[in-house]
């Protein structure tokens, strides 16, 4: 294997296999603080609610912590030129990250889980706030981590070739990560909305929990309806006219748009055919892509035949394909949100089976989304590792060969199907035994004074 | 002091304090199996470092991040030749987090029995990992003329111009590091718990405590050997010899202290003498930042730093950061009880 492809291909499976743990975690976080908060309003069953989210989350969070923290080390690892090039701009948001979120969420983390008849009603919440917070944060300062490389701002080239940062303000306010923040932050209340919608579907089917689940269910449904809508429109739909201002043959190459043209179809289905350059069993609606780019229907698309082939992104099909795949399912996900909340209003979401089962077997399909999303940013970067900047050829560590790469590539496989297992005993053992009613007394931490606490 | 110095302090007091920290809940739980007989007592074990390990291992994460921005070409070059170990010690940490955070989901012997032996042994090899990575660190790396470098993980055990991860010296430093931690966690749980894991933990303490002796000065004397620029170094800045002397009375005190029954100042005491080491080893290799075996070709300061515009913006907010950081928690630590007190079975 040559070592540019081992590198790539480590990275890529490490950070898609971490970010199934924050999408969840981040999204949950901040529904465990609407219902804390209904809880702070005196709804019992909201807090009971928190009490068995919490638990969730609390397994989530150590399995995105366990595989978060192998990712800051592989900068300088396996893409150590990259590192030495641009460390000096991209060092300074994920220190951010450690000193301004870690901590922070590693402090009152505990107190979260287990520290809820010391705190009190409203200690309990500061701390679900906290954390929220913290989670919140460390997503900010990753996106504009990967919002530099997609669009480095704030920067100048020294004459030796270093990237020396000359503005931390603009790397923050970066207009590219702003936007890629409101649609990352979009994706993960989607996730942790379905998964919180799919489980309390699975318990009104299974008529078991019902008050917590219907409280569950409600509050997901609404959270849902409103994170899909802003996914698709404003976020999704900015950001895709940022990629085609900035990367115009990544735009083209996402829509399978080979030949410019006027009044330029939307595809929805059909598989590229690169060697010639067209698509086959295209499924497109004419005119939509001039319209949603350029506001008028017979507008010029430029398309990739325009552009040099080694401009191009080198996984074409895939980057097609995950664009596709993010975008058709969170089409999808807004009519389920729609239909539910609909039924919710109208008083029989509860009993509607039909539409309790869709819920439940939808939930994993956000994970597919949100994993597809990010695929498209970092496939359609390609073949920079920063736009314009530098090529992902030249970021890699050249010393670590591709052999030492595919023993410990190999190696974080083997541990990841066991996460993987473990991870899925421990969420289903919590879902089988259902909320509890008593705040959890999990034998970890001892209530105030010490001593036996039951 | 130049501005590169000043990060170079700050990085070096972030990474001892993640040595001092997390070295309690490491050396905690290489004496996992020895101190705690019963199922009570391994969960009074566990208890004692769930709420802080997660937070003890940012202070990892968080100077990561820091020599990332202000010495990105210490980052670069560091990690990836030290790829495998690195790559060993991420699994090991996986491995230790699962252990402690995973065993109470279960109340079964053998998934406590698995858990328990997963987070023993792994925070054994992470110390002994750390150690190791520190000698290689004082001893030099073997960069070459286009300042990179890749070790394996052992050559001829040699210290000579081509040297592997391993070899007498690390193993030495890896050796004494492991002593010194297991010691520092024995100070904790005799501090921390109570009943017979606070008295077995006490003892311990007490018995380990001539070998951690024995280990620091066979260290100090070889280190000396292994790395001229140590006394060098010292002998430009005769102040520097306080950090040693900051090392030795920590050693001392540890032991008085703890033979006095003042169990949580002994245990402030051996962080004082890790810190006092550590620091030691940070003016003993300055004006590097990664020594080479040649000495021709080792990355100092001022190679590896940032330019100077992004170390003062990082000032800006570092500062504060850790204001707030250090604040969340002095806070989460005084929340924890006084003793993590054995809970019996009955109890429950």
């Amino acid at each position: 294997m040559d070592p540019l492809t081992a590198h790539r291909f480590h990275f890529a499976f490490t950070v898609t296999y971490h970010y199934i743990f924050p999408q969840i975690t981040m999204g949950l976080a901040l529904l465990i603080v609407v219902l804390k908060t209904m809880a702070l309003r005196g709804d019992a069953v909201a807090n009971q609610a928190v009490r068995f989210w919490a638990k969730i989350f609390g397994v989530s969070f150590v399995m995105g912590v366990v595989t978060g923290i192998p990712l800051q080390f592989q900068f300088g690892t396996n893409w150590s030129r990259f590192s030495a090039a641009a460390g000096g701009v991209i060092g300074q948001t994920l220190a951010m990250e450690g000193i301004f979120a870690f901590f922070l969420e590693s402090a009152f983390l505990y107190l979260l889980l287990f520290g809820e008849r010391r705190l009190g009603p409203r200690g309990h919440w500061v701390a679900a706030l906290l954390v929220c917070m913290g989670t919140w944060l460390s997503g900010f300062f990753i996106v504009c981590t990967n919002a530099w490389m997609q669009h480095p701002v704030g920067y100048e080239i020294a004459p030796d070739g270093t990237i020396v940062l000359t503005s931390l303000w603009a790397v923050l306010t970066n207009p590219w990560a702003l936007v890629q923040y409101s649609h990352v932050m979009a994706g993960t209340t989607i996730t942790a909305s379905f998964v919180m919608a799919g489980i309390a579907a699975f318990y009104l089917l299974r008529g078991e929990h019902l008050a917590v689940a219907r409280r569950s269910l409600s509050l997901s449904v609404v959270a849902g309806l409103i994170a899909s809508a802003l996914a698709a429109f404003p976020t999704g739909d900015v950001h895709a006219r940022l990629v085609q201002k900035y990367q115009p043959v990544t735009f083209a190459a996402m829509e399978g748009h080979f030949h410019t043209g006027d009044a330029a179809g939307l595809v929805l289905i059909g598989q590229p055919n690169v060697a010639q350059m067209r698509l086959d069993n295209p499924l497109v609606l004419p005119g939509v892509l001039s319209f949603l780019t350029h506001n008028r229907w017979a507008a010029t698309v430029i398309g990739l035949s325009d552009y040099d082939r080694h401009l191009w992104p080198d996984q074409l099909e895939l980057l097609y394909y995950s664009y596709h795949v993010q975008a058709g399912l969170g089409t999808i996900f807004i009519g389920i949100m729609v239909l539910s909340s609909l039924s919710l209003w109208r008083r029989k979401l509860y009993h509607r089976r039909w539409l309790l089962w869709i819920l439940m077997l939808a939930l994993p399909f956000p994970f597919i989304a949100n994993t597809a999303g990010w695929m498209t940013a970092e496939l359609g970067r390609q073949p920079w590792l920063i736009y314009g900047l530098m090529r992902t050829a030249d970021g890699h560590s050249t010393q670590v060969s591709s052999g030492n790469v595919l023993f410990t590539l190999l190696g974080f496989m083997g541990l990841y199907v066991l996460l993987s297992a473990l991870y899925f005993f421990i969420t289903t053992r919590i879902i089988a035994q259902g909320p509890e009613t008593e705040p959890v007394q999990d034998g970890v931490e001892p209530s105030r004074g010490g001593g036996a606490s039951a | 002091m130049t501005m590169e110095t000043l990060w170079f302090c700050l990085l070096a007091w972030m990474l001892a304090t993640y040595v001092v920290l997390d070295g309690f809940d490491l050396g905690a739980g290489i004496l996992h199996l020895f101190v705690a007989k019963n199922e009570a007592e391994r969960r009074q074990v566990i208890r004692s470092v769930g709420p802080v390990w997660d937070g003890n291992e940012v202070w990892l994460i968080a100077a990561a991040g820091t020599m990332f921005f202000a010495f990105p070409k210490l980052l670069a070059v560091a990690l990836s030749g030290l790829y495998l170990p690195l790559m060993i010690v991420l699994w090991l940490l996986i491995f230790r987090a699962l252990g402690i955070e995973l065993r109470h989901q279960l109340d079964d012997r053998l998934w406590t029995q698995f858990w328990d032996f997963a987070f023993a042994g792994a925070s054994f090899l992470i110390a002994v990992c750390l150690g190791a990575a520190l000698g290689n660190i004082i001893r030099g790396v073997p960069l070459k003329q286009d300042g990179t470098f890749f070790e394996p993980l052992w050559t001829d055990f040699k210290v000579g111009p081509d040297t592997g991860i391993l070899d007498w010296y690390t193993l030495l430093v890896a050796l004494t590091a492991t002593l010194a931690l297991t010691h520092h966690g024995a100070l904790w749980l005799h501090a921390r718990t109570d009943e017979a894991v606070a008295e077995r933990a006490g003892r311990l303490a007490g018995r380990l405590w001539p070998f951690v002796c024995g280990g620091a000065l066979a260290t100090t004397l070889a280190s000396i050997r292994v790395q001229p620029n140590l006394t060098e170094s010292l002998a430009a800045r005769p102040w520097g010899v306080a950090f040693p002397a900051l090392a030795l009375a920590g050693l001392v005190g540890a032991r008085l202290l703890c033979t006095r029954g003042r169990a949580a100042l002994a245990f402030l005491a051996s962080g004082a003498f890790l810190y006092g080491l550590l620091a030691s080893a940070a003016i003993g290799i300055y004006p590097y930042v990664l020594p080479a075996r040649d000495p021709a070709l080792g990355m100092t300061l001022h190679d590896a730093a940032a330019p100077k515009s992004g170390l003062a913006m990082g000032l800006s907010w570092w500062i504060p950061g850790m204001v707030l950081a250090c604040g969340y928690l002095a806070y989460m630590y005084a929340t924890l009880p006084a003793k993590f007190r054995v809970r019996h079975r009955a109890d429950h």
